[in-house]
């Protein structure tokens, strides 16, 4: 039984990653072979949403930490997107909107993107 | 083994098994959701630090976490039998500066603090470590 999966959907080349479930330290591996696929297709530009995620542990939030230096070094970052409250206060506590955008809405996300490449 | 102890073995699957321990328990303490939900991660941290750390994902290794009411207090002890640890060893996260050290862990510990009330470490080297969490029930 698993009780997080994840879904991988393009748009405008701007790759989205849906949550689902409990992230942990039991599924967090599955979410990075997510990232380390969409690195080694060379694919940067990446919006996670975690509008069906219900619970995050310390162990899913260290995926994020893995990712996103070589991410950025490669001119593409990771955006964040429709978290519950509950989600973004342990974000909050660990100082991520330090390093992260975090957004309500997918489409904020996408055109920062979009309008960050025409500069 | 009764209601109030659940035993596990060192694997991550059981996470689940875990959280729906403590949920129950804590519902049952007269927790709101949003306290069971905070105790619940911070049990979740703990057990993932010992199979981390105390057993370095061996997946053998026994948990035996127990709940205690006592004085309006819900108290958590999780014993294990594996490497001790010592938490003072454990700075407080910084994210800007684990970013630059590619670091991805250390902020477990930092949620059970939050979460929780008390926090506190016993290490007998080569036989148990137990670190009991507690939370006042108001």
């Amino acid at each position: 039984m698993s009780d997080f999966n994840c879904s991988i959907v393009e748009h405008n080349k701007i790759q989205i990653i849906k949550l689902k479930g409990y992230l942990d330290a039991h599924t967090a591996p599955m979410l990075e072979e997510n990232f380390t696929e969409l690195i080694s297709k060379n694919k940067f530009n990446i919006v996670v949403n975690f509008k069906d995620l219900n619970y995050i542990s310390s162990a899913g939030l260290g995926v994020f930490m893995a990712y996103i230096e070589k991410i950025r070094e490669n001119k593409g970052d990771i955006k964040l997107t429709e978290m519950n409250e509950k989600v973004y206060n342990i974000f909050d506590l660990l100082g991520f909107p330090l390093l992260y955008e975090i957004f309500d809405k997918d489409e904020q996300a996408i055109s920062k993107f979009l309008g960050n490449k025409s500069e | 083994m009764n209601d109030n102890t659940l035993i596990i073995i060192s694997r991550t699957e059981n996470l689940s098994k875990v959280r729906d321990f403590i949920n129950y328990q804590a519902l049952n303490a007269g927790f709101n959701s949003g306290d069971v939900q905070d105790i619940i991660l911070a049990v979740d941290e703990a057990v993932t630090n010992i199979i981390k750390h105390s057993y370095s994902f061996d997946p053998e290794g026994e948990i035996r976490i127990e709940i205690e009411i006592k004085d309006d207090e819900f108290i958590i002890t999780i014993t294990d039998k594996g490497k001790s640890f010592n938490p003072a060893s454990v700075p407080e996260p910084d994210i800007r500066k684990y970013q630059k050290e590619h670091r991805v862990g250390g902020f477990g510990l930092y949620l059970m603090k939050k979460f929780m009330d008390d926090v506190s470490y016993t290490s007998i080297p080569d036989n148990y470590n137990k670190v009991t969490l507690k939370k006042k029930i108001h």
